[in-house]
C-alpha cells in the first residue's frame, strides 16, 4: 500500500493533512478530537503576545455563500488570532505534542512587527516542544488595521525582515502564511525566502464581503447593522490558491522551497491536486468546520486508494508532478484541435448545452434534427471552447475529442497538423520569432 | 368502532365525524419554504424545457422555479398566473405524472421529477395568502361580453377579458361558482374551500359580475346574448350523463358518481353523506377513482371498480389507479354490467360479463360473474346534453365543434372547455381554452 507519511521542512506527520491555524485548532480540547480523528498535524490558532487577550466581536463572525441543496462553498469570516490567554494556550500546546508525539504540532504567530516583540515570544513557544511556528503574515482583517497580518503579508521586505529575525532567534523551522491579497504572489514568496524561511504556507483568506442584507442594508456578517470586510475561504477559493501554488513552484527563484497548501481543500482529490502542483503537505479548515473532523478518514483513504491505483509508493511519487505542465499561454499548442461531443445516450435533453452556445458562444450545437429535439454538436461551427462540457449538468456527456493529425478541422477546412506549433512561432503574431 | 361501521344498506356516517375529517387531509400537503428550495435547486433551468411544452397553458416553469430560489415566490405566482390564472387549482389537481413531470429532464434521467406541481401550489398560495394585488383592469374598453358557465373555462375567459377592459358578465345555472372545481374534484385535492377562494381572487380584478340561477335554454336563448353583448362565450361544461340503461338501473342505491361526488363537496362534514357497505363503481376514468376513493375514505367496507377494458386504456392514470388501490379499492378489468339485481327495490348486486378484445373490437364472452353489492356508482362519461341548451352551432362528436381559438359556428360566440370537440377534459386545458378563446374574442373587439 502507498506510503503517505510526511516531512514537510524537516516536520514528520503520519500524513500529509494538517489543520490549518484557525477554530479547530484554538484550543486542547479540538485538537486532542483532531487527533483522534487521525489528522496528521495542525498549526495551532494564531498566538499573540504577552498580555490581555484579545476580543472578538460577540456577534455573528461568518457569512457564506451556497450552491444548490446549500452545500457551503464560501466561508467569510471576521474572526481575530486566538482570544485566550498566551500561556494558556502554551501550557495546552505543550501537553498535547506530549501526548502525540508522532503528530505535527507547529504554532502559528502574530506579534507586532518589532524585533523585541518576536524575540520575546520565540523561547516560550520553542520551550512547549513544538515542531515549529507559522508566521501569520495573511490575516485580512482586524490586526491588519494594527499593523499585522496581511498588512505585513502585503510589503515584502516587511516579510524578509521578520522572517530574518525568527530565522536568528529560534532553532524551529519556520514557515512563512502568505496572503492572496498581493497581485504577484511571486514577490511575496521570494522575499520569506531571502530572510531565510524553511517553507511558505498558502493561502490565507481573501478579503471579501460576502452579502448586503436588503433590509436593512447591512453587510453580512452584520454586527448591529454594520459590516467589515472579512476572509474569505472554502471550496471558493481553490482555483486562486491552486494557481498560486504552481507559480511559486515554477518560479525560477522560489523553486523547490517547500510549500503548505491551503484554500479549499475538501476532498482527497483537492488534496491530491495541490500535492501535484508542488504543494509538499496541504493545511484545511473550512472543509473540517463544515463537516468535522471525520473527513481526514476520507482524504487519507482516497488519497491511498489513488496512488495504488496509479503505481505511486510515496508522496515523491506525486508531489510537483504537475509543475513542468504548467506553462504560459503563449506556449500552448495551437494545433491541438478538439470538438465537442454529446453522447446521445447520456444526453437528457435539457438543452442547457444548446442555449449556452447560441446565446453566448459560437452557435455549435442544434435543438433540432429533423424536426425532433436533439442536440447535436456543430462541427463546422465547434471552437473547442468546452463551455457546454460546464454547463451539461450530466457528467461526462459532453467529452472533448481531439482530431487527429491529418484530419480536417471543419470549421477551419484545413487539416489538423501534427506538430506542436505555438503562438510565439504563428504567423498573426506580429512579435513572432521565426522558426529556423 | 362506529356502530354503524359494519351496517349494510346505505348509510351515513360509518365513520366518526374526526376520522372521516382526517381521511380528507391535503392528498399533497404543501411544501414549506425549505422543502421549496431543495425542490426548485433540482430544476435544470432547461432551455425550450420540455415541461412547458407538456403544460397546457404553457407556464414558464423553469422561470417560476428560479423566481423560488431566488427567493421572489411573488414574482414566481406573477409568472404562472400570467399564462393561468387558476394556477393554484392547477397545482393541486393537474395530473403532473402525465402532463409537465413526466417529460421533466429529470424523470427521464433519474425518474424522479422535479415537483413542479407542489412548487407551483408553494408560489401560488404564497400570492394568494399575501393578498397584494396582481392584476388591475384598465380603463374600460366599453365592450361587453357574455360568459355562459362560471366553471374553469368560463373563469379564465373572464378574467382575460377583463384584463383588456372588457366587462364581463357570467351566467351560471347553479347557485355558486367554480364548475367541477367546487362540485367535481376530489375532495382531498381542494380541501379548505380553496375552489371559492380562488374564485374571489380571479374575480378580484374587478369588472367582472356573475348571475346565479341563469340557465341557457331555459328562459335565456343563445340569440339574445348575440344580440345583447358584444360577444359570447359557452363554458357550460358537460351538464349530462350517461346512464347505465339495464334491468335494475332504477334500483334505490344506483347513484351516479358526479351527483355523489357533487354531494360530498357541498357537505360540511361529510358525516351526512350515505355510502354502501359494499360498492360496486363502473367506469374507468378519474370519476370513477375519485368516487371509489372517496366512498373508501367515508367507511365502505369494500369498494369495486369494474372497467369493461384493461388497465391500460382506463383514462384514470397510473398514478391515480395506484392511489385507489393504496386505499383498499379493488380495480378489475375486462367486466361490463349486465344487470343490477334487486330485492324490495334496492340493490343487492351486480351481475357482470366478462369482455375481451376481438379484432380490435370489445366484446362479451357470454361468461358471467355477480359482486355483491348496496350501492352502485355509475360513472360511465358525461355528455353535452345540446339538445337543452337550444344551441344553434355545429357540433362535433356531441361536442360543440370551434376551431383553433375556440370560435365556434355561430357569430360572435366562442367556446371553450369540457364542452368543446378539442382537448383533454382536464382543468388545465379548460383555463388554456378559456384564456386563448378571450385572446380571441378580444382581437375581434378591437378591429
Ligand atoms: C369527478 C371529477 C373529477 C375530476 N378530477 C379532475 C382532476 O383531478 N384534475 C383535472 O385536471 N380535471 C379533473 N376533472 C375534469 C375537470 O373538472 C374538467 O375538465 C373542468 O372542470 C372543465 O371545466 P369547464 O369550465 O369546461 O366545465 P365545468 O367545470 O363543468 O363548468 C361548467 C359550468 O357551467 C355551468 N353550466 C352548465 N350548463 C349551463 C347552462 N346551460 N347555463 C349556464 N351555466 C351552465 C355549470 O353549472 C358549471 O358551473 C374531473 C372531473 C370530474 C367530473
Ligand atoms: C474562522 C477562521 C479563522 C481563521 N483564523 C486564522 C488564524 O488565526 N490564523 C491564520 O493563519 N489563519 C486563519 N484562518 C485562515 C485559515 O487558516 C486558512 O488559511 C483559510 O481558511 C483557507 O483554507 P480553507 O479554504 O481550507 O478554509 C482562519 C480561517 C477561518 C475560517
Ligand atoms: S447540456 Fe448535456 S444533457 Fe443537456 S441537452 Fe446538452 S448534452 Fe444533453
Ligand atoms: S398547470 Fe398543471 S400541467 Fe401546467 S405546469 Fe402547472 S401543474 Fe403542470
Ligand atoms: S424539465 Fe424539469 S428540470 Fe427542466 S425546466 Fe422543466 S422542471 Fe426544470
Amino acid at each position: 500500500m502507498a506510503d503517505i507519511t510526511n516531512t514537510f521542512a524537516g516536520i514528520k506527520s503520519p500524513n500529509p493533512f494538517w489543520l490549518a491555524s484557525a477554530p479547530p485548532t484554538d484550543k486542547a480540547y479540538n485538537v486532542e478530537r483532531a487527533f483522534r480523528a487521525g489528522w496528521g498535524g495542525v498549526v495551532w490558532k494564531t498566538l499573540g503576545e504577552e498580555g490581555p487577550p484579545l476580543v472578538n466581536v460577540n456577534g455573528p463572525r461568518y457569512g457564506a455563500i451556497w450552491g444548490a441543496d446549500r452545500r457551503l462553498l464560501g466561508l467569510n469570516n471576521i474572526e481575530l488570532i486566538t482570544d485566550r490567554d498566551l500561556y494558556v494556550n502554551l501550557r495546552e500546546i505543550k501537553q498535547v505534542k506530549k501526548d502525540w508525539p508522532d503528530r505535527a504540532m507547529v504554532v502559528s504567530i502574530m506579534v507586532p512587527c518589532e524585533e523585541a516583540a518576536w524575540k520575546a515570544i520565540l523561547p516560550l513557544v520553542e520551550e512547549t516542544g513544538a515542531d515549529g511556528i507559522e508566521l501569520n503574515f495573511g490575516c485580512p482583517h482586524g490586526m491588519s488595521e494594527r499593523g499585522m497580518g496581511s498588512a505585513v503579508g502585503q510589503v515584502p521586505e516587511y516579510i524578509e525582515m521578520v522572517t530574518r529575525w525568527c530565522k536568528a532567534n529560534t532553532r524551529m523551522p519556520v514557515i512563512v502564511k502568505l496572503t492572496p491579497n498581493i497581485t504577484d504572489i511571486r514577490f511575496p514568496a521570494r522575499a520569506a525566502m531571502a530572510g531565510g524561511a524553511d517553507a511558505v504556507s498558502l493561502i490565507n483568506t481573501v478579503s471579501s464581503i460576502t452579502s448586503v442584507n436588503l433590509d436593512n442594508f447591512s453587510p453580512e456578517p452584520s454586527i448591529d447593522g454594520k459590516g467589515s470586510h472579512g476572509g474569505y475561504c472554502g471550496p471558493a477559493v481553490k482555483p486562486i490558491a491552486l494557481n498560486m501554488v504552481a507559480e511559486i513552484a515554477r518560479d525560477a527563484e522560489t523553486r523547490g522551497l517547500p510549500v503548505s497548501g491551503i484554500g479549499g481543500i475538501t476532498t482527497w482529490r483537492d488534496a491530491a491536486e495541490f500535492l501535484a502542483l508542488g504543494a509538499g503537505n496541504v493545511q484545511v479548515c473550512t472543509a473540517a468546520m463544515t463537516y468535522g473532523f471525520k473527513i481526514v478518514s476520507e482524504m487519507i483513504e482516497g488519497l491511498e486508494n489513488w496512488m495504488d491505483a496509479q503505481g505511486h509508493a510515496s508522496l515523491d511519487d506525486v508531489i510537483g508532478r504537475a509543475v513542468p505542465n504548467v506553462t504560459d499561454w503563449q506556449y500552448l499548442n495551437l494545433n491541438y484541435v478538439t470538438k465537442a461531443k454529446i453522447n446521445q445516450d447520456m444526453c437528457i435533453s435539457c438543452g442547457r448545452c444548446h442555449i449556452a452556445c447560441e446565446d453566448t458562444s459560437h452557435q455549435a450545437i442544434t435543438q433540432e434534427v429533423d424536426g425532433v429535439r436533439r442536440f447535436e454538436v456543430i462541427d463546422e461551427e465547434c471552437v473547442g471552447c468546452n463551455l457546454c462540457v460546464n454547463v451539461c449538468p450530466v457528467e461526462n456527456c459532453i467529452t472533448m475529442e481531439p482530431l487527429a493529425a491529418g484530419e480536417t478541422d471543419r470549421r477551419t477546412g484545413k487539416k489538423v497538423s501534427g506538430d506542436y506549433g505555438n503562438w510565439t512561432e504563428h504567423p498573426n503574431n506580429p512579435s513572432r520569432v521565426a522558426a529556423e | 368502532m362506529n356502530s354503524k361501521q359494519h351496517m349494510s344498506g346505505v348509510v351515513a356516517g360509518r365513520l366518526d365525524a374526526s376520522d372521516i375529517e382526517g381521511n380528507f387531509q391535503d392528498l399533497h400537503p404543501p411544501l414549506n419554504a425549505h422543502e421549496a428550495v431543495v425542490a426548485a435547486d433540482r430544476c435544470y433551468f432547461c432551455h425550450d424545457a420540455p415541461c412547458v411544452t407538456a403544460c397546457p397553458t404553457s407556464i414558464d416553469i423553469p422561470m417560476f422555479i428560479r423566481q423560488i430560489s431566488t427567493g421572489n415566490p411573488l414574482g414566481s405566482a406573477e409568472t404562472i398566473f400570467d399564462q393561468n390564472i387558476l394556477g393554484g387549482m392547477c397545482a393541486r389537481v393537474c395530473p403532473t405524472e402525465t402532463l409537465c413531470e413526466q417529460v421533466c429532464v429529470r424523470e427521464v434521467a433519474e425518474g424522479k421529477p422535479v415537483k413542479i406541481g407542489l412548487l407551483q401550489r408553494y408560489a401560488t398560495d404564497h400570492a394568494m395568502d399575501s393578498k397584494n394585488e396582481i392584476y388591475k383592469r384598465p380603463a374600460a374598453s366599453g365592450k361587453k361580453v357574455a360568459v355562459v358557465g362560471a366553471g374553469p373555462a368560463s373563469l379564465a375567459c373572464a378574467h382575460r377579458l377583463a384584463m383588456y377592459g372588457h366587462e364581463v358578465e357570467i351566467l351560471e345555472a347553479r347557485e355558486k361558482p367554480g364548475g367541477l372545481n367546487e362540485f367535481g374534484i376530489a375532495a382531498y385535492k381542494t380541501v379548505d374551500d380553496f375552489a371559492q377562494r380562488e374564485v374571489d381572487f380571479v374575480l378580484s380584478i374587478g369588472g367582472i359580475s356573475i348571475r346565479y340561477g341563469q340557465k341557457l335554454g331555459e328562459g335565456i336563448a343563445l340569440e339574445q346574448l348575440q344580440s345583447d353583448y358584444d360577444g359570447v362565450f359557452l363554458g357550460v361544461g358537460l351538464a349530462g350523463v350517461n346512464a347505465l340503461r339495464m334491468e335494475g338501473d332504477d334500483a334505490q342505491g344506483v347513484v351516479d358518481a358526479v351527483d355523489f361526488i357533487a354531494g360530498l363537496r357541498q357537505s360540511k362534514d361529510k358525516s351526512d353523506i350515505a355510502v354502501g357497505r359494499r360498492i360496486v363503481v363502473i367506469g374507468g376514468g378519474m370519476t370513477a377513482i375519485d368516487a371509489a376513493v372517496q366512498a373508501k375514505l367515508l367507511g365502505a367496507e369494500d369498494v369495486t371498480i369494474c372497467y369493461r377494458r384493461g388497465k391500460e386504456q382506463m383514462n384514470a392514470s397510473v398514478f391515480e389507479q395506484d392511489l385507489a388501490t393504496s386505499r383498499g379499492v379493488v380495480i378489475r378489468h375486462w367486466l361490463q354490467p349486465e344487470k343490477v339485481n334487486t330485492a324490495d327495490g334496492k340493490v343487492q348486486s351486480v351481475t357482470l360479463e366478462y369482455t375481451s378484445q376481438k379484432d380490435g373490437r370489445l366484446a362479451g364472452t357470454g361468461e358471467m360473474m355477480t359482486i355483491e353489492a348496496d350501492q352502485v356508482l355509475v360513472a360511465i362519461g358525461q355528455t353535452l346534453e345540446a339538445s337543452g341548451l337550444g344551441l344553434p352551432i355545429k357540433l362535433d362528436g356531441g361536442r360543440i365543434a370551434t376551431d383553433a381559438d375556440g370560435r365556434t359556428s355561430a357569430d360572435k360566440v366562442w367556446a371553450g372547455g369540457d364542452c368543446t370537440n378539442t382537448g383533454d377534459d382536464l382543468t388545465v386545458t379548460a383555463v388554456a381554452q378559456g384564456r386563448d378563446a378571450a385572446e380571441a374574442i378580444n382581437k375581434t373587439l378591437k378591429q
